[in-house]
């Protein structure tokens, strides 16, 4: 089965795919924006503030998506010798980082006006910050190991102790007492969410993936080129 | 309408810079990102201009390399 990821035989796809991505992503952001903005209602409680969270949540999932997708490359990468898996790890891991930035400073930019402070040490934030570190630490090790097989023992120890934060930031708004509100989305159980707020929500998802999509996308092709380089220096 | 869009009940400076953060973060990584694919595609371009035809016509046999050469706009 894993003959289908081999670098060669893709490329052909993920050479051609990010223009449509592009293209497809600017549609649906436009959508999001547009009904994030001017179409949602504001929240009797927070009024506008709200609209914050149509960039703050999907930007949150997705850093948390993308780093449990690279663990699961990396461990299944590593056990089965597989370095097309640690190629498509690192090509996601930019597009993660961001959107754990992104995560955090909109929530800061959130909190001020929520709670009167632009940072608390609370849990939910602080597991955040601690993602954006593992982050910055798998990407060095990639910087300072890439020509170097160590590189995949490394990052797959980077990303099995990191993922361990990730149930931390999931349960912490109900494991401690904190500022940050529990989850209003349960897929197993009813969203306290209106659906006029729950729709923005997930077409600004939908664009954010898109965005991923598209930057590993990229990333992945230079990869790709970079090696070939290499490879033609030895010929 | 364009003064409530503007001002969003005196939260308009929190959600703009809110957006603003956001999509200025999606530019600045896709320009990165793009500026790094060129760079390596110029660089294997190079490299491959500077084979010997031997060479050129073993390396035009994987079909990866072709794929390279050929896409010359394709983000």
């Amino acid at each position: 089965m894993f003959k289908y990821f081999e670098p060669s035989k893709i490329f052909s796809i993920t050479s051609r795919a990010p223009k449509y991505v592009l293209t497809l992503f600017i549609i649906v952001l436009t959508i999001g924006l547009v009904e994030a903005l001017i179409l949602s209602p504001e929240d009797y409680k927070q009024s506008h503030s709200v609209r914050i969270m149509y960039v703050h949540v999907p930007a949150a999932w997705i850093s948390i998506g993308i780093f449990s997708t690279i663990t699961i490359l990396s461990l299944i990468g590593y056990i089965f010798k597989i370095r097309n898996f640690f190629l498509i790890s690192k090509s996601l891991a930019p597009s993660g980082f961001l959107f754990t930035i992104i995560a955090l400073v909109t929530g800061s930019i959130w909190g001020k006006p929520t709670w009167g402070t632009w940072w608390a040490w609370d849990a939910r934030i602080t597991s955040m910050l601690i993602l954006a570190l593992f982050y910055t630490i798998y990407l060095i090790a990639w910087r300072i190991y890439d020509n170097d097989d160590k590189v995949l023992k490394v990052t797959t120890i980077i990303t099995i102790l990191g993922i361990i934060n990730v149930p931390i930031i999931k349960y912490s708004v109900d494991w401690w007492n904190t500022l940050h509100q529990p989850a209003s989305i349960n897929i197993l159980s009813k969203s306290s969410i209106h659906v006029s707020m729950l729709y923005p929500l997930l077409i600004m998802t939908a664009a954010f993936a898109l965005f991923s999509l598209l930057i590993f996308l990229m990333k992945y092709n230079t990869e790709l080129i970079k090696i070939k380089n290499k490879g033609l220096d030895r010929l | 309408m364009i003064n409530e869009l503007i001002y969003m009940n005196g939260y308009g400076s929190y959600v703009w810079t809110a957006f603003a953060f956001t999509l200025i973060s999606f530019v600045s990584l896709y320009v990165v990102v793009k500026v790094q694919y060129i760079k390596e595609k110029n660089k294997f371009i190079t490299k491959f201009g500077t084979l010997n035809s031997k060479r050129a016509a073993f390396a035009k046999t994987q079909s990866i390399n072709k794929e390279i050469l050929s896409n010359t706009s394709n983000i």
